[in-house]
Formats: structure tokens, sequence, C-alpha cells
């Protein structure tokens, strides 16, 4: 019990809580989640499109209001977070989205440092007055993704696979104590979703962080998770390691068999 | 086909709608009307350019003797427009902001839209009449004639255009932590900047236009100038007035085009 607590005190732990949500009163999606997350690495959450795994991810950063449950994170309800609180607690949970949400018409670098803002005041935002550390910080992020020559072109100038890693370089540029991917790697070829799904593994350990990834692709998850959550109809129905998850399982996931080859 | 019997006429998909049909006739019949009840001719019309001869051999050639008087106008009309625009945009970044329904909720954008919407009822004249009455004569009324009129118009499409936004940026800046300060100014108004630059310096073009009017109500400005030169019949002068206005409207074309071109 003891220990318990202690993983709970660490400051990359997670627990969810009988978590719901519903979009419409009385038609849930979420139906009652629990997770305990508190060690690093990439854990994958696999599951059918429309069984909330987005919506799992965007309640634990509050992009989504949850109906009901509790997130514990540095020892506060996140669910309960408002204001100030909220945000420096979102400031410790960086994202990763499917189409990358880059802000555009701002150049590679300055997406990066946007990673920051979470630090800063009103008043250092409106001077873009980010500290040499974080301008030090962004460059050595953006060399780490392999973008160092394309630091000052616009975002929307790069391919799909290079936008992506901006959008992780950001995230990390958060010193975020946990990672929340959104399906990182379905807009994108195989191989540069391998190239994603490596560069997120090698973040999550060099840095210690656990790694939430939502991912369909069942084999690339298995690649690369050391733990796998198997979601279907609003409820965890997997939660362990990836060799022992079986056909069964994923019938039961994602229903049917004819898929499974 | 076998199966379609060939005596039957199809219809032509392109059937003669008789409600347009009737609409177009009626409106015709009212134009017909109209010009009758308001006794138009062809003799009115050439009564009417011959006076219209007289005037321009009255005007010509341009008289720039007062020119002092002239350059206090201008000058005066140039600084109505500037300051106008200036306070108008400032003033409807805000209340284009506020009146964003995809980022404020109703009971802040509903008051906002009635107060944009206000704002853009009354025509300019009608603004600076009102406002003559009430604060007195001069370029105080006319600059506060010109910042409702640019409240009205760019606020309006400041909102509009951070309706089209993509949230999807917003929402990652959101969960960086960062404040609603610093969600505007990182990934609202880098969306928008270029348009927004586009509808100011409009708004530039069209303050220069009308801070020419408002003196003709008493608003300051060339227009006053204007206006007691034709009560005098000096034409001659209104025609260098004239002059003098085109210079100016020609030189904001060139300053906004210069704007433009800096910030795309």
């Amino acid at each position: 019990m003891t220990a318990a607590t202690d993983i709970s005190n660490a400051p990359n732990a997670l627990k969810i809580l009988g978590l719901q949500k519903e979009y419409i009163p009385g038609k849930p999606i979420l139906k009652g989640i629990n997770i305990e997350i508190n060690t690093p690495g990439i854990i994958a959450i696999i599951g059918p499109s429309g069984t909330g795994k987005s919506t799992l991810l965007r309640c634990i950063n509050r992009l989504i209001e949850p109906t009901a449950g509790e997130i514990i994170f540095h020892q506060s309800n996140l669910c309960l977070a408002k204001g100030r609180q909220l945000r420096q607690l979102r400031r410790h949970v960086g994202m990763v989205f499917q189409e990358y949400n880059l802000v555009e018409r701002l150049s590679v670098i300055e997406n990066v440092l946007t990673g920051r803002l979470g630090y800063m005041s009103a008043w250092q935002a409106w001077r873009r007055k980010f500290s040499q550390d974080d301008i030090d910080m962004a460059f050595q992020l953006l060399e780490a993704v392999g973008l160092t020559e394309h630091a000052n072109k616009r975002a929307d100038s790069l391919s799909g696979g290079q936008r992506q890693r901006v959008g992780i370089a950001r995230a990390v540029m958060q010193d975020p104590h946990i990672l929340l991917a959104d399906e990182p790697t379905s807009s994108l070829d195989p191989k540069t979703a391998v190239e994603i799904m490596e560069l997120l593994e090698k973040f999550a350990e060099e840095k210690n962080i656990p790694t939430l990834v939502n991912i369909h692709d069942v084999n690339l998850a298995r690649r690369f998770a050391k733990r796998m959550i198997g979601m279907s109809d609003g409820i965890v129905v997997y939660d362990g390691a990836p060799e022992g998850i079986t056909d069964d399982h994923l019938k039961q996931i994602y229903g049917g068999e004819s898929w499974l080859v | 086909m076998a199966g379609v019997n060939a005596s039957k006429h199809l219809d032509n998909p392109f059937k003669r709608n008789w409600l347009i049909t009737g609409l177009w006739a009626l409106v015709a019949v009212y134009l017909i009307y109209s010009v009758q009840t308001m006794g138009l001719s062809w003799t009115r019309f050439s009564e009417g350019l011959g006076h219209a001869g007289q005037l321009f051999d009255r005007m010509f050639p341009p008289n720039f003797e007062r020119w002092e008087l002239l350059l206090s106008g201008l000058a005066e009309s140039l600084e109505i427009a500037i300051i106008a625009s200036v306070t108008g945009i400032f003033l409807s970044l805000f209340l284009g902001l506020f009146a964003a329904r995809n980022l404020m909720p109703s009971w802040v954008t509903i008051p906002m839209r009635g107060l944009i919407a206000l704002c853009r009822t009354f025509h300019p004249v009608i603004i600076a009449i009102l406002f003559v009455k009430s604060v007195g004569f001069g370029a105080l009324a006319g600059i506060l004639t010109l910042v409702v009129a640019s409240i009205g118009f760019i606020a309006k499409l400041f909102a509009e255009a951070i309706e089209e936004i993509s949230l999807k940026q917003v929402e990652a800046i959101r969960a960086t932590g960062a404040g609603f300060v610093s969600l505007i100014l990182f990934s609202v108004m880098p969306q928008v900047f270029s348009r927004f630059i586009g509808f100011s310096t409009y708004q530039l073009d069209s303050n220069l236009r009308n801070s020419t009017m408002v003196g003709i109500v008493g608003a300051g400005g060339l227009g006053g100038t204007l206006f007691s030169a034709f009560q005098r019949f000096d034409y001659d002068f209104v025609a260098a007035i004239l002059i003098t206005i085109i210079a100016l409207i020609m030189f904001g074309e060139f300053l906004s085009n210069i704007v433009r071109r800096i910030f795309r």
C-alpha cells in the first residue's frame, strides 16, 4: 500500500478513476474508465473509431470536459482544476495531434517555442520575450527531430512527417511529465509512421515520460508499446503487456474476425 | 429505351417559372410608373445637361489662389481620417474579438454584435449631424463619426475573419497551458493578421474619403471649405477643392498599397 502511494506521488503518475463522458445526456461515450500510469515508455491505446480514445486523451488535459470521475495528476484532481491551476497542470501534459495542429503561419522554430507559452505571462508573450534558455532548448529539440535546416520556414511549407516532428518537439518543449498522442501516425505513410513512433519512443525513454498513444494500427502498437490498453464501446477491455493480447481480445475490441489475417 | 412510351412527352426540366416571370414583369411596370410620376423625360435631361455645361465653364480654370485655406482644410481632413482610423481599428480589434462566436460565449457576443450593428445602422452623414449637435461644430465631431463608421464596418469583418479560423491550431496552443491572451496572440492572430491589414487599409481609404464629407455638415475638414465655396458660387475654387480631394484619395490608395505590400 505504501509503495502504491509512493508511485502516485511521482510527478509523472496519472490515475484515472471512473471517468465518464456524455456528449448527449444518457448516451455515455466513456463508461467508467480506470487506468493507472506511472512508468515511462509508450502505452498504446487501441480500439475502433468512435470508441472514445480521443475523448479519453482530451479529457486528461481538459480540452474536453469530463462528465464524471477523477483524474489525479500532481496530487490534484484535474477534473476540478480551474483557471491558473488548470493551465499549470496542462503545461506538464504535452499533446501531439493527428493533424499536427501547427500554427501554420508561424515558422517552425516559433511553433516549437509556443510550447513554452504556459510558462510565460501575457506581457512576455505579447513582447515575444522567450528566455535564452527556451530558445536554446527549442533549437536543440529541432536538431533532435532532424529539422534544424527548416527552422525558419513557415510551418505550412513542410511535409506531413516533418510537421508531426515539429508537433512532437512542441510537446516536448513543454517539459511534460506525461505525453498524449492522439493518432499521431494516422495521416502518414507507413514508413513515416514508424519514424514518428521511433521518435516518440526516444523521447519517452530519454526524458522518462509515460506516453499515451492512441493508435488503430495493432501491429505498430505491438512493435512499440510497453503496455497496451484495448478499448471497446467506452470501456477498457484489455490492459496489460503487448504479448498478452490475443486474437480473441482483438475480436472483442474490434468485432468480427475477417480482418485478422 | 424499350420501356419508355414513345407517344408520351416528358417535361423539359428547364421549365418556365410563371411566378418569376410575373415578378420580372412587375419590376418593369413599376420602373415605368416611377419614371412617369417623377416627370423624367428627355427634354428635362437635355435641359439639365445645359446647366451642367454652364457650371463646368465657370469651374475652369480651377482657382488655387486661396491655397492656404485649401491646405489647412486638407490637413484637417487628413488628421481626422488618421486619428479616426487608428482609434476605430484599435477598438474594432477588441470588439471584433468579443463578437466572435467561436471564441466567446453568447452572453458576450450578442451585446457586442448588437453594438456593432448599431454602428452600421446609420449613414455617416446622419451620425455626423448627431455628433455636431451633441459635441458641437469642428473636427471632434468628424473624428467621432468616422470612429463609429469604422467600428460598424471592420469590427464586423474582424469578427467574421476570426470565426473562420482553424480551431485545431487554437486547441494545440490551449493544450500547452497558455493563458487566454497568449492563446489569442499565438493561435488566433497569426491566422487573421494579413486579413486584418487588408481590412484596415481599406478602412483608412474609406475614412479619407469620408473625412472630406463630414465637413459639409460642420464636422471639420475640407468638406466645410467645399460647402461654403458652393454657397458663394466660387465654382473655380470648388474645382480646385475637388482636384485636391482626388489627389488626397489617390495618395491614400498609394499608401495602402505600400502597407499591403509590406505585410503580405
